[in-house]
């Protein structure tokens, strides 16, 4: 691409942000807007700048607690999973209270977390993991469902075993399932990290709290841009092992790169 | 367990034994209906017969991927173990893997290593014509080329039982003839059974020496006719009076369709 080419490929999606962030600054500067309400984009970067050792620290613990849920989630889901996909009737015993479980808001068992785990990396690696563990079985357990029949047949021609058939077939035709399950955990997996951090402590989660006590609005900006982009990291990092697994041979990943 | 392949017939084919045999589906209600018929090993039959008329279900049971309601289905070898190839209407290639590695499947399933796998398939896919095309995925193939695979793959346990569910169908015509003469070829040079379901007049009298036609559903025994043709067949027999002829003898005994119950 010639720099005019990447140019217009940039711009569409930078020109919004650069006018907003304008306005913001102008709004808050001409007073506008009270600056306790909404800082200047400049004070949130002068922000960043000040506190960068203090908030990398606290977003190393954040990441490191959201890349611990995720790892937990992708295990225990994916295991689920494969359990529910193997037999109808545990499909539907245990199914619809993997539903009910998604459905449960982590903010109020976010004080349960702690009365089990303490304050603490525990209680927020519990709910990292509780918040992202079901995309994870639900789009693992409808790829492992939606095998091709043919393909099934031949295996049942051959005589495969069950292990076989799960390994060599049902496993890597879930895998775009797999990965796109993954994608929406990775972006929760942050959620869930934040949500247990402001009540067992550590990390951008605590950050949040603490600079919102003292009225530091622009750090709570900070820290949330901080946040927002560990999201993105996680989400991207999923693309990209997706990417490296399935380039090859899957129509989603062929043509994108 | 490597065979050098000579020319001549070398695997001696299964024999098919069917007795009163039914089979019927909760949605469409009885299929096949008391069909008996015999095949006998290295015989090439064509099952013909009207769209939805039973004749893949009678393959799938012949494959032991279905088991009849009612009735006897035995297929049986006089070198002891039945080997069965099954060729789907669709390649069903797995996406995944290359086109040597969907060839070695059936003998990965079947517990050999890895490096026996692929030279016993590495012979298919060069019988096929797709050696240079070995490392490519089924994507980076045509039409006809996936078929070839599909073949291939059906070809490597070496099979005494070779089932075909109208493979050709969906490929353009020069393909489609291209591939029959193929497979006739394989046929004289391996003698295997071959058992190929089409509801194509024509493609049934290219191929088979034997054409059972079947009936409308609940399929039944229409026709058992003994194809009176040359047995090497190439694209000019197509024009040719005696095959035109066998075509007229077999279209006429097909049921007339219109009701697509």
């Amino acid at each position: 691409m010639t720099l005019n080419a990447r140019l217009a490929s940039w711009l569409p999606p930078l020109l919004p942000l650069i006018v907003s962030l304008g306005a913001a600054e102008i709004a808050v500067r001409l007073a506008w807007v009270p600056s306790y309400l909404v800082p200047a984009p400049s004070e949130v970067l002068q922000s960043l700048l000040d506190d960068r050792s203090e908030l990398a620290l606290a977003a190393w613990a954040t990441l490191s607690s959201a890349l611990a849920g995720l790892a937990l989630s992708f295990l225990a889901g994916t295991f689920f999973a494969i359990v529910l996909s193997s037999s109808d009737l545990a499909r539907r015993a245990f199914y619809p209270y993997a539903v009910f479980f998604q459905t449960v808001p982590i903010i109020s068992i976010a004080p349960l977390l702690v009365i089990w785990f303490g304050f603490g990396q525990p209680t927020v690696i519990a709910s990292a993991t509780i918040v992202s563990v079901f995309p994870i079985i639900a789009s693992t357990l409808l790829g492992l469902k939606s095998t091709e029949p043919a393909l099934l047949d031949l295996f049942k021609l051959y005589t495969a075993s069950s292990g076989q058939t799960l390994w060599m077939l049902k496993i890597p035709f879930a895998l775009p399932q797999i990965f796109s399950g993954l994608r929406i955990a990775s972006g929760l997996a942050v959620v869930g990290a934040i949500v247990g951090e402001f009540i067992g402590g550590g990390g951008l989660g605590s950050v949040v709290d603490g600079a919102r006590t003292q009225q530091r609005i622009d750090r709570v900006f900070a820290a949330v841009l901080i946040s927002s982009l560990l999201g993105v990291v996680l989400v991207g990092a999923v693309n990209f092992i997706s990417a490296l697994s399935l380039g090859s041979w899957h129509s989603s990943e062929r043509n994108s790169s | 367990m490597n065979s050098d392949l000579h020319p001549g017939r070398e695997h001696a084919g299964a024999a098919i034994r069917c007795a009163a045999l039914s089979r019927s589906f909760g949605g469409t209600g009885l299929v096949l209906d008391r069909l008996s018929f015999q095949v006998e090993p290295g015989e090439f039959v064509a099952l013909l017969g009207p769209s939805g008329s039973g004749k893949s279900s009678l393959l799938r049971l012949t494959a032991g991927l279905d088991n009849p309601d009612s009735g006897q289905l035995v297929v049986e070898a006089a070198s002891g173990a039945v080997l069965r190839g099954f060729v789907f209407q669709e390649a069903t290639l797995m996406p995944w893997r290359t086109v040597l590695r969907n060839t070695t499947l059936p003998l990965e399933l079947a517990g050999w290593a890895r490096v026996d796998a692929e030279s016993r398939a590495a012979e298919e896919l060069r019988r096929m014509r797709l050696t240079e095309f070995a490392a490519r995925y089924p994507h980076e193939l045509s039409g006809g080329m996936k078929m070839r695979a599909s073949v291939a793959r059906a070809l490597t346990t070496q099979p005494n039982l070779l089932l075909l569910d109208e493979p050709f169908a969906a490929l353009d015509e020069p393909t489609r003839h291209g591939l029959q003469m193929q497979l006739r070829e394989i046929w004289l040079a391996l003698g295997m059974t071959v058992l190929f379901v089409t509801h194509s007049v024509t493609e049934a009298v290219f191929l088979a020496d034997r054409i059972i036609v079947l009936s409308h559903r609940p399929a039944r025994l229409i026709l058992d006719h003994m194809v009176v043709l040359p047995e090497r067949r190439d694209a000019e027999l197509r024009t040719a009076l005696e095959y035109i002829d066998q075509v007229r003898r077999i279209a006429a005994a097909m049921p007339v369709s219109g009701e697509a119950s």
